[in-house]
């Protein structure tokens, strides 16, 4: 029986620690719920002349919810504020639009959750790391 | 007529349902029970030869409708042997009747009055309770779960002191499927002069109970739970009670009369009933209690007792001595619903549930509106099992052969 939601290549992420735990000295942090199940993503961020500098996450949540953290985590690194929400606006639609869109540059990696289109149920499980993201990075970008 | 798990299940037309080839076997029964052929039968027969508003018109089929709606509320009364039929206020569900009570019952509180819940509750008998709070300055406080996820009576009688005015606990667990054993509740109530609320939720589906020997104030309870349909349940609330207690919506048919200076409200139960009421629901649930009190209850707790022994025999024999999958509830048979939580350590319950639907197997994994006892857990959610009389030893199998291929998959 074949279930693309658990693929290798997700189980991979979800099992990576690379960048999962808590920093002390970060900008920026946001811990965001999924009222649904539970779940629970925080993501502190070191931001520098306006990138990512540094970020990790501390995930309780599901393979889904984990992979989706570490993707982010691992990728995130010199991105913009505005390039951060641009990726997040990116992954709504890949889980809206059932899979066609094509991967935004340098997050190919982000096309693992096409299948998670059609489950509806677990969309915010894939887009509850960047909620976090987007919410630490709005909380910490300088004021104008 | 003796318990046959085959003739009950061919009452269900949903349960013939395959998803990709696979046969559905229904374990979330605790979210909501599937609805037999008769349930429907009775709702379609009043939307096609009796529909009209109730308690308003003079024609035939407003005294149509208006019987059956009150016929069903007789139903109820009966269900629940209450004193009398007017202490049934028809609602939209428990969350409704809790609130209901929480605006009503709870006006005439004051600040420093006390409200004792418990740790296991689902989150509608904590939050109305929490704007209560904020409303009226009461005070909350909570019974523990023991480590079994029971209500932890040892504490009642600290918990339970000179303020109390209200005790609003659930009948049976959503999570751990935990009876609550209510003359405790109810001794430790009156000592106090305080009330007893139940959330029978859960337990509704499981045969008629008896309120008048179980000495509580309020019972709520939906219909969808009880093999009904959705968008109705029932408020029973003791006539003294009732009586006394303030409007909690205002509008069309809770008035006696109405002019621009003042109004006057009718009696209960209809005080409580503003703007037109889910009549067809009423007719339905009526239907499915009537259809549970007609099945052979002794046949039914044998039979899902015996389901229940071989889903936790079966948890076990996965577990191999691994100490991976942990009971949330009661380990025995022993005051319990057929309602079986767990956790399996290193997989999450969302993942757990979603390789088990491409099993066939439809369960609730999460936190099951009860995020205060997850966190007493210290877990994100649990995965559970929630079992009906339709279901059958190839449910529970399918749900263990679903649960080993998680593992595998997963851990």
């Amino acid at each position: 029986m074949s279930d693309d939601l658990y693929q290798q290549q997700i189980l991979q992420h979800a099992r990576d620690e690379t960048n999962r735990g808590r920093m002390d000295d970060a900008d920026a942090t946001a811990t965001v719920d999924n009222p649904m199940c539970g779940d629970r993503v925080t993501v502190d961020v070191k931001i520098s002349n306006g990138t990512v500098a540094a970020i990790v996450h501390h995930t309780r949540g599901c393979v889904l919810c984990s992979a989706s953290a570490a993707v982010l985590a691992s990728q995130a690194k010199g991105q913009t504020v505005g390039e951060l929400e641009a990726v997040a606006a990116w992954l709504n639609r890949l889980l809206k639009d059932d899979g066609d869109a094509e991967p935004a540059p340098h997050w190919q990696d982000l096309a693992i959750f096409g299948p998670v289109a059609k489950h509806r149920s677990r969309h915010a499980c894939v887009l509850l790391p960047f909620d976090a993201a987007t919410q630490a990075l709005t909380e910490g970008r300088p004021q104008a | 007529m003796p318990f046959d798990v085959d003739a009950i299940r061919h009452q269900f037309p949903i349960l013939r349902r395959e998803f990709d080839d696979t046969a559905l076997h229904y374990l979330d029964n605790a979210a909501s029970a599937q609805t037999p052929q008769v349930v429907v039968d009775a709702v379609a027969n009043h939307e096609t030869t009796s529909r009209a508003n109730v308690l308003r018109g003079v024609h035939h089929l407003a005294e149509a409708a208006t019987q059956a709606y009150e016929d069903a509320r007789r139903t109820v009364a009966r269900y629940i042997n209450a004193d009398r039929v007017d202490e049934v206020v028809f609602t939209s569900g428990t969350t409704a009747g809790i609130n209901l009570v929480a605006h009503s019952f709870g006006a005439r509180l004051e600040a420093g009055d006390e409200i004792v819940i418990s740790g296991l509750e689902h989150h509608s008998n904590i939050v109305p309770w929490q704007l209560l709070r904020e409303r009226r300055g009461i005070e909350l406080k909570i019974l523990p779960p023991t480590a079994d996820g029971c209500i932890d009576l040892a504490r009642l009688d600290e918990m339970v002191g000179a303020r109390c005015r209200l005790i609003a606990v659930t009948h049976a667990s959503n999570v751990t499927g935990a009876l609550t054993d209510v003359s405790r509740i109810v001794d430790a109530a009156q000592r106090v002069s305080a009330k007893v609320l139940l959330d029978g939720a859960q337990h509704i589906p499981h045969g008629t109970i008896d309120i008048q020997a179980m000495g509580v104030d309020f019972y709520a309870f939906s219909g969808h739970k009880a093999f009904g349909p959705n968008g109705i349940g029932a408020l029973w609330a003791r006539w003294s009670i009732l009586e006394g207690m303030p409007p909690f919506l205002g509008g069309g048919e809770m008035i006696k009369r109405v002019t621009f200076e003042r109004t006057t409200f009718a009696d209960p139960p209809h005080r409580f009933e503003a703007g037109t009421p889910p009549i067809a629901q009423a007719v339905g649930m009526a239907a499915a209690l009537d259809w549970i009190d007609d099945l052979d209850g002794e046949g039914v707790q044998t039979h899902l007792s015996a389901l229940t022994e071989r889903l936790l025999g079966g948890l076990h024999t996965l577990d191999q001595g691994r100490g991976l999958i942990k009971l949330i509830g009661p380990e025995g048979l022993q005051a319990r619903l057929p309602v079986v939580s767990f956790v399996v350590d290193g997989a999450h319950p969302h993942d757990i549930c979603q390789i088990l639907d491409r099993h066939g197997c439809a369960l609730r994994g999460g936190h099951h509106c009860a995020q205060p006892l997850m966190d007493h857990f210290d877990i994100a959610g649990t995965t559970r099992a929630s079992l009906a009389p339709y279901n059958n030893d190839e449910d529970i199998d399918a749900m263990l052969n679903g649960l080993e291929d998680a593992m595998k998959r997963l851990l």
